[in-house]
C-alpha cells in the first residue's frame, strides 16, 4: 500500500512538467483564481458596508434632529434671581443667576448620565449616583464629574423665556457668554 | 486491550455523556478538590439559564410600555412565574461567581500553559460573554434599578478613547436608554450571546479533552485508569443535584428585585451599577472616569490575555499554588491587599482631594493621572518588597501579584455593594 502511493506521487510530479498546452492551462487557472479572490474581497466589503449601514441608519434621532424644538418656560418676571425651576417635561432646569441672567441646564450629570437634583438649602445640584455637585451655573463644585453641566440656548422674546431643547451644548467650564440676559 | 475497553463500554444514556468525557480517565483526576467541579457547575448553570430563559420569553414583552407590566403579570398570575424568574436571577448571579472561581482554580493550578493557552483565552472570552449576558439582562425588567444601572453602565463606555461615544450611541441607539435600547439588549440577551456562548462552550470542552483532560501534577506519576461511567459521571451528578438544590433554596426564600417602573427623570439615590461592576463603580469614586472605567479594567483584561504568553521556563503543572514558598507569598499578598485597600479608600474619602486643593489644574491630571501614579507606585513598591521577602521564581511572582490585585478588586467590589449608602457615602451595611 505505502509503496504504491509513493509511486503515485512521483508520477504526478512528473506530469506537471509536460507540454506547453498544460502551462497555458495553468496560467488560465491562476488567473481565474485571482478573479475569484478579487470577487470575494468585493463581496466581503459589500457585506461589511451593508452591516454598518444597517447599524447606523434608521434611528429615530436622525429623523428629528433637524427640527428646532422650542420650549416656552414662562414670563421673565416669574423667575426670581438666585432660584432654580425644574422643567421635567423639557428635561432641563431653568436657573436664574444672582445677577438676573438665565441658563437652561441639562438634567444629565456629566459623569455617568444620572439625573441631578437641585438642593435649595445648599444651592447646589447634586448627582445621586456618585455625589458630584454643581453650582447654580452648572460649574463643578465637587468631583467626580469631569465637566460643567450641558446647557440649552435660552431665547428671551417679548418678556418670555424660551428654551431651544433640540440643541444641547457641551462645555468644560462655565463662562459668562453662556448666560442670557433679559 | 480491545476486550477490556469493550467490557467497560457504557450503553444508551451514559453513552451520550461520554461525548464530553473519554471512556477511561486517570484515577487521580477524580479527586474533588482538584477542580471543585467548578467548570461543570458553570455549564450546568448555563443550561438552567437556557431553560428558564426560554420560559420567561413566553411571557416577556420587550417594549417600554409593556415590559414592566409583563413581569408583574408573570409574577402574580403565572403558576411558578415568580419562582422561574428567581431561578433565572440567582443562576445568573451564581454563574458569574462560579465562572470567576473557575478562572481562579485554573490560574492557581497552572492550567493556562502549553497546550492549554488557547483554552485560557476562550475561557476569558466566555467570562466576558457571561458578563455581557448578565448586563443585557439587567435592563429587561425596565424598573428603576434596571434603567439607572444600565444608564450608568453604558455611560462608562463614553470614556473609551476615540470610539467610546460612537460605541455607546450604537448600544443605546441614541443618547439615553430608550425603546430601541430595550430591543437591542433583548436581542443580545436572548439570541446573540446565548448562541456565542453555546458555540464557544463546545469548543472549550473539546480543547479540554484535546489537552488530555483536567490538569494533573507530574510527580507521583500514577497512571491507573478507571471507567468514566460510573466513577466520574456519578460524582458530577451529585454536584449537579447539590447545586440545583442550592439555587432552588435561594429562589424560594429570596425574590429577584423589582422596584417601581423606570422613570428617566428621577435617579435612585444611591444609583448603583450591577453588582459585578461594583468594583469599577468604587474605582469611579476615586479616579477620573477614563482611569477607572477604561484604563484599569483594560489593563486587567490585557494582563489576563497575555498571561499564557509570558516568557517563562518553568512549568506550573497542576499543583495548587505552585510551591510552598509561592503559596506563603500568595497568602501574605491576600492579607496585605485586604488591609491596604480599605485604608486607601477611607483615606481618599475623608482627606481633602487633590482636585479641590488644586482647582485650577485640569481634573484629568489631579483626579486621574496623579492618583494613578500613586497607585502604580504602591503596587511597584509592594512588588519589590514581596519579591525580596520571599525570593520567588517568576511563576511565584506573577501569582503573588495576581493575588494582590484580585484581592484588592474583590475588596472594592464588596465595599461598592455593601458599604455605599445615600449619596454614595461610606456607610455600614446595617445603616443602608
Amino acid at each position: 500500500m505505502k509503496k504504491k502511493s509513493k509511486k503515485d506521487r512521483t508520477e504526478s510530479v512528473e506530469k506537471v512538467k509536460i507540454s506547453p498546452a498544460e502551462t497555458k492551462l495553468e496560467d488560465r487557472r491562476t488567473f481565474l483564481r485571482k478573479v475569484w479572490k478579487g470577487l470575494g474581497a468585493i463581496a466581503a466589503l459589500e457585506v461589511v458596508s451593508v452591516f454598518f449601514g444597517f447599524l447606523f441608519s434608521g434611528k429615530e434621532e436622525d429623523v428629528e434632529s433637524t427640527t428646532k424644538q422650542i420650549f416656552e418656560a414662562g414670563n421673565v418676571s416669574s423667575f426670581q434671581p438666585d432660584t432654580v425651576t425644574a422643567f421635567r417635561g423639557g428635561r432641563f432646569y431653568l436657573a436664574r443667576l444672582e445677577d438676573g441672567g438665565f441658563m437652561a441646564l441639562s438634567l444629565r450629570c456629566t459623569h455617568l448620565g444620572c439625573s441631578i437634583i437641585w438642593e435649595d438649602a445648599k444651592k447646589n445640584f447634586i448627582c445621586p449616583c456618585h455625589s458630584s455637585a454643581f453650582g447654580i451655573n452648572g460649574e463643578v463644585k465637587n468631583p467626580p464629574a469631569p465637566a460643567a453641566l450641558d446647557y440649552y440656548p435660552v431665547i428671551i422674546e417679548n418678556g418670555k423665556v424660551k428654551v431651544d431643547i433640540g440643541t444641547r451644548l457641551t462645555r468644560s467650564r462655565f463662562n459668562k457668554s453662556q448666560v442670557e440676559y433679559a | 486491550m480491545q476486550s477490556s475497553v469493550n467490557n467497560t463500554k457504557p450503553k444508551r444514556f451514559s453513552g451520550i455523556l461520554l461525548h464530553l468525557h473519554p471512556q477511561l480517565i486517570n484515577e487521580r483526576a477524580l479527586i474533588f478538590n482538584r477542580t471543585f467541579g467548578l467548570g461543570g457547575m458553570a455549564a450546568l448553570l448555563i443550561v438552567l439559564q437556557f431553560i428558564t430563559g426560554i420560559m420567561l420569553r413566553l411571557y416577556y414583552e420587550p417594549f417600554p410600555q409593556k415590559a414592566y407590566d409583563s413581569i408583574i403579570f408573570l409574577q402574580s398570575n403565572v403558576l411558578f412565574g415568580q419562582l422561574i424568574r428567581n431561578i433565572h436571577h440567582w443562576s445568573g448571579v451564581f454563574l458569574i461567581i462560579i465562572a470567576f472561581l473557575h478562572l481562579l482554580r485554573v490560574f492557581f493550578t497552572g492550567g493556562y500553559q502549553s497546550s492549554r493557552k488557547v483554552n485560557w483565552i476562550i475561557g476569558l472570552v466566555l467570562l466576558l460573554l457571561i458578563i455581557g449576558s448578565n448586563f443585557t439582562g439587567y435592563l429587561l425588567p425596565w424598573d428603576q434599578l434596571a434603567y439607572w444601572a444600565v444608564t450608568v453602565g453604558t455611560s462608562l463606555f463614553e470614556y473609551i478613547p476615540f470610539i467610546g461615544t460612537t460605541l455607546k450611541q450604537l448600544m443605546l441607539a441614541g443618547d439615553e436608554v430608550n425603546a430601541q435600547t430595550l430591543l437591542i439588549f433583548y436581542n443580545f440577551h436572548t439570541a446573540v450571546f446565548p448562541i456565542l456562548l453555546l458555540l464557544l462552550m463546545a469548543y472549550h470542552f473539546w480543547r479540554v479533552r484535546k489537552a488530555g483532560g483536567i490538569i494533573l501534577p507530574n510527580k507521583d506519576e500514577g497512571k491507573k485508569t478507571v471507567p468514566t461511567f460510573p466513577n466520574l459521571v456519578y460524582k458530577e451528578f451529585v454536584v449537579a443535584l447539590a447545586l440545583i438544590a442550592v439555587i432552588l433554596t435561594f429562589s424560594l426564600f429570596f425574590s429577584a428585585p423589582l422596584l417601581t417602573k423606570a422613570n428617566p427623570d428621577f435617579s435612585l439615590n444611591p444609583t448603583k451599577a450591577p453588582w459585578y461592576f461594583a468594583g469599577i463603580q468604587e474605582l469611579l469614586m476615586h479616579f477620573h472616569p477614563f482611569i477607572a472605567a477604561f484604563f484599569i479594567p483594560a489593563l486587567i483584561v490585557i494582563s489576563l490575555l497575555v498571561l499564557p504568553f509570558l516568557k517563562n521556563n518553568e512549568v506550573h503543572n497542576g499543583v495548587w499554588f505552585f510551591s510552598e514558598e509561592a503559596k506563603a507569598a500568595a497568602k501574605f499578598s491576600a492579607y496585605s491587599a485586604l488591609t491596604i485597600t480599605p485604608v486607601l479608600i477611607v483615606m481618599n474619602e475623608y482627606l481633602p482631594k487633590l482636585d479641590t486643593l488644586l482647582p485650577s489644574i485640569n481634573s484629568f491630571l489631579t483626579n486621574g493621572l496623579m492618583p494613578l501614579i500613586i497607585l502604580l507606585l504602591i503596587i511597584w513598591l509592594y512588588y519589590k518588597f514581596v519579591s525580596k521577602k520571599y525570593e520567588l521564581s517568576q511563576i511565584g511572582k506573577v501569582q503573588t501579584m495576581f493575588v494582590f490585585i484580585t484581592t484588592a478588586f474583590i475588596v472594592l467590589t464588596i465595599i461598592g455593594i455593601f458599604f455605599r449608602g445615600v449619596d454614595m457615602k461610606l456607610a455600614f451595611p446595617w445603616n443602608l
